[in-house]
């Protein structure tokens, strides 16, 4: 049985939340940040070895076709060595440090490296934490290309406990919660998504446009649940928190033309909290289901039910109802937090 | 509604920062002009409490999520490393390097010991049995061994032919490389609460007190110090300042006090960089005076004098250099 795709969905944002982080910026206020994945991290290093190898590939047939196969001896020599400890050492910290700890790999993925307190990103965090490679990266490297330099005759047992050993450090950040690897751990660094700022068009701002969005009306009577009936809380003892309030509901006005076709009484907008309100927020925004819909019908019934509102509305009129009740209870709800009184959601009074 | 209309007042001003962000990401900082410069923290402070107004009067998930992704990918802008690399160069080396080096005076000084335990017990167990010397140095001994002659000996130490001259660049960028990667490591392992860092240091110590007790049983030992001290004291000191950087950050580990590990580790983590950076600097100095100086130069009250200045000019540069800084910015952190 294949779980429906809402599921899914609802997992990926699990995922996402367990991910955030939150830094205080040096103005005291909180913001969070994603952290990366540990495969986002893996493709943006191999993007940058691949960059290195390249480099150092350049470098090499360069000098071979400026001085042909006889520059072993020049004084060309010593400036090629030292490039290349240089390139082995420091292309991390020299990228992290110019382009605000982005290095191209990690500018292609999408990734920065961050102070994980806030703070400014100090050029010493960054040379810490890309120092340590000598031991997390290069040293297994060098260990798979070729036997340990520090022990040259190791019998086979203490091979594979060196390798084991090492190992340990490329699998950091796989053994801890903030994917920290030994030098992130020094340096007080984190790895985060580079957020993109979409700003969307506000649902309470805009005119009406594409919500005559019909179908079938017999599809709605079939696909829609009978409506629940009140619970009270699951989660509270009983008697704690009585079932939300049914406020019958007072015969809607005549629609006016151009104005909002609905309203809600102040009782109807006392239902619900900020939690179901941002539920729906989702909701409205998620104009790609295939099921949009049959999701937005059944939402409103439900909302129908719930607040007892009456009449009914007529088939194909649901998008138009769920927003205008978006805005009524947006402005409801905000209203209520200017007198700092906040309801998270439908079982908070 | 209010959150509706503050949005709209402010939407102008939140683009102005997008397209700012997104050309300073697209060309770099050094980009934009003076007065997109000056634009760019008074736009993120204005966002950042427009972020922070929006948490407390709009439930437009979208807006506030939308102001935090902005403010997210301003904060890379503002707070990222923004001093010139240049500047940053130059303050490394006036103050913040000798600084801490002062301030993890504890980690040299026990780099320092275990160096000369290694070399004391080598040399008086080499001395007492030269049989001792295989062992201490293994594949390094190069020709160089008990059962050489003392003219063998001697011609080590003052043979320039052995090299064209031609390649000394060659073999001084080789001696670098190694040197400094192993500097490199010995301050990585410091992750491993500093037992490997203590082995490399005493190990170092080994070999040195063996070559040293060889040499000084055939009354080679003004020769022998003759050659190795002109790059020596800066080679050995910059080891220490290696192993040095590799306890400081053992001790975060080892010894937390009263903060967490973690919080300590990012204390010490960022002073052992600097110290292990400065080891990289000097030993490209040193790799520099023993891959040509040393092979060219063969005097030895001229190789006595090398190894003399550079002594004066190091104890100098950590003990007195940058002090009037370091204590300005200790005023400044409320530390003294």
């Amino acid at each position: 049985v294949t779980p429906p795709a809402h599921v899914y969905r609802a997992e990926a944002r699990n995922a996402l939340l367990r991910a955030r982080r939150e830094i205080v910026t040096p103005e005291g206020i909180p913001i969070s940040f994603t952290l990366a994945s540990v495969g986002d991290r893996a493709a943006a290093l191999f993007i940058d070895l691949v960059i290195m190898a390249g480099t150092t590939l350049a470098v090499v047939t360069l000098a071979n076709l400026a001085f042909g196969g006889g520059f072993r001896g020049s004084w060309l020599v010593p400036l090629i060595i030292i490039l290349l400890f240089l390139l082995l050492n420091f292309y991390f910290a020299f990228f992290e440090v110019r382009w605000q700890g982005a290095t191209p790999g990690k500018r292609r993925v999408g990734l920065r490296v961050i102070d994980g307190r806030g703070g400014q990103l100090e050029a010493s965090a960054v040379l810490a934490r890309n120092l340590m490679r000598e031991l997390e990266l290069w040293m297994p490297l060098r260990f798979l290309l070729g036997g340990s330099e520090l022990w040259p005759d190791a019998p086979p047992w203490a091979t594979v406990l060196a390798g084991a050993w090492i190992f340990v450090f490329l699998l950091l950040p796989l053994l801890n919660k903030d994917r920290l690897r030994a030098g992130d751990l020094i340096a007080g660094t984190r790895v985060v998504v580079q957020p993109k700022p979409v700003l969307v068009a506000d649902l309470a701002d805009t005119t009406m446009s594409g919500h005559q969005l019909l179908f079938p009306p017999g599809m709605m009577t079939e696909a829609a649940p009978p409506p629940p009936p009140p619970q009270a809380n699951p989660y509270a003892p009983p008697g704690m928190f009585p079932a939300p309030p049914v406020v019958p509901a007072p015969a809607a006005p005549a629609p006016r033309r151009g104005g909002p076709l609905f309203t809600f009484s102040e009782g109807q907008l006392e239902v619900y909290g900020e939690f179901e309100l941002q539920v729906l927020e989702n909701v409205l925004r998620d104009t790609g289901g295939i099921d949009r819909e049959q999701t937005l019908g059944v939402v409103a019934e439900k909302i129908q039910t719930k607040i007892a509102y009456s009449p009914r509305i007529s088939p194909g009129q649901e998008e138009r109802f769920l927003r205008e009740f978006y805005a009524a209870q947006r402005a409801h709800l905000e209203k209520r937090m200017l007198f700092g009184k906040r309801k998270a959601d439908k079982y908070k009074k | 509604m209010r959150s509706v209309s503050f949005r709209r007042e402010r939407e102008a001003s939140w683009q102005e920062l997008e397209d700012l962000i997104a050309l300073a990401d697209r060309d770099g900082v050094r980009a934009l002009t003076a007065g997109q410069l000056a634009r760019l923290p008074h736009l993120y402070r204005a966002t950042l409490s427009a972020l922070s107004v929006a948490r407390s009067i709009s439930l437009d998930q979208a807006l506030t999520q939308y102001l935090e992704s902005l403010v997210g990918r301003a904060y890379f802008v503002v707070y990222g490393t923004r001093q010139h690399l240049r500047s940053q160069i130059w303050d490394y080396l006036s103050w913040r390097w000798p600084a801490a080096v002062r301030r993890r005076w504890r980690a040299l000084l026990l780099a320092f010991v275990l160096t000369v335990a290694g070399a004391s017990v080598a040399f008086v167990m080499t001395r007492d049995n030269m049989d001792y010397y295989y062992t201490f140095m293994g594949e390094m001994a190069q020709g160089r061994t008990p059962a050489s002659s003392t003219s063998e000996l001697r011609g080590v130490l003052y043979d320039n032919d052995a090299t064209a001259s031609s390649m000394l660049g060659t073999f001084a960028a080789q001696l670098f490389s190694n040197n400094a990667r192993v500097g490199i490591l010995a301050f990585a392992l410091g992750f491993v609460v500093g037992l490997p860092t203590a082995f490399l240091l005493f190990y170092n110590g080994l070999v040195l007190g063996a070559f040293a007790a060889l040499y000084a049983s055939r009354g080679l030992s003004i020769d022998l110090w003759g050659w190795l001290l002109p790059h020596g004291v800066t080679e050995l000191s910059a080891v220490m300042l290696a192993g040095a950087g590799g306890f400081t950050i053992a001790a975060a580990i080892a010894f937390p006090g009263v903060k967490s590990r973690l919080e300590n580790l990012r204390d010490h983590g960022k002073d052992a960089a600097r110290i292990v950076i400065g080891c990289v600097i000097m030993l490209f100095f040193a790799g520099m005076i023993e891959g040509i100086f040393r092979q060219t130069v063969t005097s030895v009250p001229v190789r006595y004098t090398v190894a003399g200045v550079t002594a004066v000019w190091w104890l100098f540069y950590f003990l007195v250099v940058g002090r009037r800084r370091e204590d300005e910015d200790r005023l400044a952190r409320g530390e003294i």
